[in-house]
């Protein structure tokens, strides 16, 4: 695989937009649905995959060929969805600390009130809601937790993807789960 | 040990996520576990979080749309075009080599076409006469004569070769080569001649 994806870009680095078409094939399922799970909307998801893959392309002279593709295709789509969340940001954020509560987060406000009522949680897919709480989450927590759990990358792979250290990987993984945990523990 | 009220060692939450992690010691590992057999609580914490991951890996993976490759090649910059041209004989191997024999036999029958026409190695002292060449009775050639689409009469002497492509030669009892006698009529004998001269000719710079 790592082979043929290799071979594949020497001849992308040559112009050779048909091989450029065999990578977008064998990547565009895992980069939409990261996408897709980032942001929570079809459309948008694919707007940023889409622009993932152009900026490939463009860049793809700058790419070490003695580096795993996957890593920087998952930094380029990672990046992009981050950008995208930051510029439909909320005027608040959740996570923001509440002025003078000391420590408080708008989360922790929230979280035990919103508990809705039981035959519509049970109407509204399981699938539905577990979305809905990954978007909850702040994008540095949010990135993690798609990347660990969603694409089944490694902490290594994610420190790489996201150019920080394995510590802040973890770091930001629990305070992830966490969150997630305290919004989904009553199903 | 039985139901003692303990404080929770500091580390059980960190060793909890380590362990979710796969990144815990044997000796932690060891303690987290005795630890949540015996604490409710941290047992609890422990399940949930679990579930979380469990409820996280359970969304289904959703494929890209139809016609996403399309789209993002439809987005790219042009290629350049001779990668295109490139690629082509890559893929077409039996066309790329069909359309090169069809240029050359094109050009070898064009080429021969052009050369349909009379022509004869220059001397003052043959006679042409209606795309025959004569050499006359006591006249001496010195040197080759070739004669295309013409006939050549020989009734002198010629001091070298006679090379008749596509016609006839005919020698007087008087005529006289000093050189080989060659007449080649066929295409393909007049491939092999055009080939064997070319051969010579590099063999004997």
């Amino acid at each position: 695989m790592e082979e043929f994806v290799k071979k594949k870009i020497r001849q992308i680095k040559k112009g050779d937009q048909d091989a450029f078409a065999e990578v977008v094939d064998l990547y565009k399922d895992k980069i939409y649905h990261l996408c897709y799970r980032m942001l929570g909307n079809a459309h948008e998801a694919e707007d940023i995959a889409q622009e993932a893959f152009l900026r490939v392309y463009i860049n793809i002279h700058s790419f070490d060929i003695n580096k795993k593709f996957s890593t920087w295709l998952y930094r380029i789509a990672t990046n992009l969805s981050i950008d995208r969340i930051r510029k439909k940001k909320p005027d608040y954020y959740l996570d923001a600390e509440v002025a003078g509560t000391d420590g408080l987060t708008l989360y922790s406000q929230v979280s035990s009130d919103i508990a809705m009522p039981e035959k519509e949680v049970e109407a509204m897919e399981l699938q539905e809601i577990i979305q809905k709480e990954i978007l909850k989450l702040p994008d540095k927590y949010r990135s993690v937790i798609v990347l660990r759990y969603i694409e089944d990358l490694s902490l290594q792979e994610i420190s790489e993807v996201l150019d920080i250290p394995v510590g802040t990987v973890k770091t930001r993984i629990h305070r992830g789960r966490e969150a997630l945990r305290k919004q989904l523990r009553h199903l | 040990m039985g139901v003692r009220m303990m404080e929770c060692p500091k580390q059980i939450n960190e060793w909890i996520h380590k362990y979710l992690d796969g990144d815990i010691s044997e000796e932690e590992g060891r303690y987290l576990k005795e630890h949540l057999h015996s604490c409710q609580k941290c047992m609890k914490h422990y399940q949930e979080l679990e579930k979380t991951v469990l409820f996280v890996k359970s969304l289904s993976h959703i494929a890209a749309p139809d016609h996403f490759t399309q789209k993002v090649m439809a987005s790219l910059p042009k290629e350049k075009r001779s990668v295109g041209v490139q690629r082509w004989l890559r893929n077409h191997p039996f066309l790329a080599a069909a359309s090169l024999f069809i240029i050359l036999m094109t050009g070898v029958l064009f080429s021969s076409y052009e050369e349909s026409r009379f022509s004869v190695t220059k001397y003052d002292n043959i006679i042409v006469d209606n795309n025959t060449v004569i050499v006359p009775e006591g006249e001496t050639v010195k040197g080759d004569i070739t004669v295309k689409n013409g006939d050549i009469e020989i009734k002198g002497k010629v001091e070298g070769d006679v090379t008749v492509i596509n016609g006839e030669q005919y020698m007087a009892s008087a005529g006289q080569v000093t050189g080989k006698v060659e007449e080649i009529n066929e295409l393909f004998e007049w491939l092999w001649y055009e080939i064997k001269t070319t051969l010579s000719e590099v063999f004997q710079k």
